[in-house]
């Protein structure tokens, strides 16, 4: 992924002066739906060749950003552009260049699948047959099936296959795994990426840590509308803490108060606390103790929110 | 045009299933048309005694059932009420069905604008609308020539009441389609297209029944009214209402269109 190398992102322009593409742009964006809030002042930019990784609890605000790159819907204040371009005022230019996977996919019930996938390469300059094909190979999607015999799942994959079959420069994921199984969902990563070294921007929404320290170089973490960071994936995985819980007879609490541990607490013989640290540190502690169990894993994206807020 | 196309599709079935319908109709009625006429006179006697707002009601106060246009402008009525709820259907459903259903996420995030997805879906409708028109004027005709017994009647106004259907589909077709866009969602076209046929309907028969003509200037059937356009052979200049509640609800439309926010599932 040739995002991560700064060189590949720094062009010269007719005056040899430096500059960095950034193919979208957001621009203290705002969108109120009536009174309720849609998102706040949102900025960031994301730039050729990234993936962008856009996270936060649900009604954050991250399918709201989303419908404004489509122009889905229309932003109260602030602006978003793609390719340098108004997304309002070049809606359908920009998204000739644009794949959009929507976190629910409906299609025209009575359709066949082809039929819906020819109808959706019908709007594209280019053709787009091959490449269709491929996708639905590479899905295992059943071309000849009607869209309301497929399963959520199955609907998932005709979303993909038509978000993909004109291979976009930019492509917008809105939570793209829900409802594929795990062998799928690897699947789907795996033409991610290769979508990416073909040269794709990719703008991945979710609400699943984990898929997106997997996938993303970048990420921006928003909460209630308003993006409260954006950093390198690298970063805030080392800044991540471990959330530890332990079971066992008679043990005393205040042994792990070490450097590094958060929310100390200990109930019914069970203590949970925060750890960000040396692992090895953490782990001689607990096994001075006669355990019953120990559980470590990563916390929710709730949980690292909170850390953000303290 | 692959939208067009699309979207015609998508209207097929409820075309036929529409046209079919009223060619039934127009078949039913027109043929006992010479068995009534015989017995016209009898039938007005009796017609008589009913009470006047009865018959103003159903716009049956002038109407000659004896006469080939005088019998063929009751049938014109219900074929009308059907052309109503058919063109409230295409205008509720238009667009909103799309936001009901969720495939305007699919529709709009394609490089398409939104003027040329209203426009497309609408011309695709009016050809709906207009197919279905042209089975009424081929029926009318068929049916009327097959079935008048030897009975004169006057071209003219059969031309001026068929003539008639096009303007009267479009009134259900935009204000259905302004009505959609201005509520938030509509959940089934059926209530909606009813109660804006139905209630355009009323409106002109209760006007008629109480002599009340301030409740019918909106409404097309007083507008489009058969026996008017048979007795005077010419349009009523209330017509115009018609032509100006279209070109209102279209622009109306386009405008709430343009700036419409889709809203997701959650």
């Amino acid at each position: 992924m040739y995002a991560l190398n700064p060189d590949h992102l720094i062009l010269r322009n007719i005056n040899g002066k430096e500059c960095i593409v950034s193919i979208i742009e957001v621009n203290n964006l705002t969108k109120y739906y009536g009174k309720a809030r849609g998102i706040v002042d949102v900025s960031f930019n994301v730039d050729e060749g990234e993936i962008f990784g856009f996270i936060g609890p649900n009604g954050a605000g991250k399918s709201t950003t989303i419908r404004l790159f489509c122009s889905l819907i229309y932003p109260s204040s602030g602006q978003a552009k793609i390719f340098g371009k108004d997304v309002t005022k070049f809606g359908p230019e920009i998204r000739q260049e644009i794949g959009y996977l929507p976190s629910e996919v409906f299609y025209y019930d009575r359709m066949k699948v082809l039929d819906l996938l020819k109808y959706s390469a019908s709007f594209y300059k280019k053709d787009c047959t091959q490449r269709m094909h491929e996708l639905a190979d590479i899905m295992e999607l059943d071309l000849k099936r009607r869209i309301d015999d497929l399963s959520y799942g199955n609907r998932k994959k005709v979303g993909i296959v038509q978000g993909l079959l004109h291979q976009p420069k930019v492509i917008l994921l809105d939570e793209p795994t829900s409802g594929l199984d795990p062998l799928m969902q690897q699947k789907f990563f795996n033409l991610i990426r290769a979508e990416n070294e073909r040269g794709a921007t990719i703008f991945f929404s979710s609400h699943i840590l984990g898929e997106v320290q997997k996938m993303c170089n970048r990420v921006a973490i928003i909460k209630e509308g308003s993006v409260i960071k954006i950093e390198d994936i690298k970063t805030l995985q080392k800044d991540n803490y471990k959330k530890i819980r332990i079971a066992a007879s008679n043990v005393d609490e205040n042994q792990f108060d070490v450097d590094g541990v958060l929310n100390l607490e200990k109930d019914n013989g069970i203590v949970r606390f925060f750890y960000k640290g040396d692992i090895n540190v953490i782990m001689r502690k607990i096994s001075e103790n006669e355990v019953s169990d120990v559980t470590i894993e990563e916390p929710t994206l709730e949980e690292i929110f909170m850390h953000y807020y303290e | 045009m692959n939208i067009y196309k699309h979207e015609f599709k998508m209207y097929s079935k409820s075309v036929l299933t529409w046209s079919l319908a009223l060619v039934l109709m127009l078949w039913v009625f027109l043929s006992i048309f010479s068995s009534i006429a015989v017995s016209a006179e009898l039938l007005n006697d009796s017609l008589d005694k009913f009470p006047p707002e009865l018959l103003m009601a159903f716009g049956m106060e002038t109407m000659d059932l004896s006469s080939v246009l005088g019998f063929y402008s009751l049938v014109f009525l219900f074929c009308q009420i059907c052309l109503a709820i058919q063109a409230a259907n295409y205008g509720f459903s238009l667009v909103s069905v799309e936001e009901r259903d969720l495939t305007a996420d699919f529709l709009l995030a394609k490089p398409v604008g939104r003027t040329k997805i209203l426009i497309t879906k609408f011309l695709a409708a009016l050809t709906g609308l207009t197919i279905t028109n042209l089975v009424v004027w081929i029926s009318s005709f068929l049916f009327i020539n097959l079935y008048r017994d030897g009975r004169p009647y006057e071209i003219k106004s059969l031309l001026l009441l068929l003539g008639s259907i096009v303007l009267f589909q479009l009134f259900f077709l935009t204000v259905g389609l302004l009505v959609s866009l201005l509520v938030r969602k509509v959940r089934s076209v059926t209530p909606f297209s009813m109660a804006l046929a139905f209630g355009m309907y009323v409106l002109s028969a209760f006007g008629s029944m109480l002599g009340d003509d301030k409740l019918e200037i909106i409404t097309p059937f007083k507008h489009f009214e058969p026996n008017y356009i048979i007795s005077n052979a010419a349009y009523d200049p209330l017509a115009l209402i018609s032509v100006a509640v279209i070109l209102f609800s279209f622009a109306g439309s386009y405008v709430l269109y343009l700036r419409r926010d889709i809203h997701s599932v959650v």
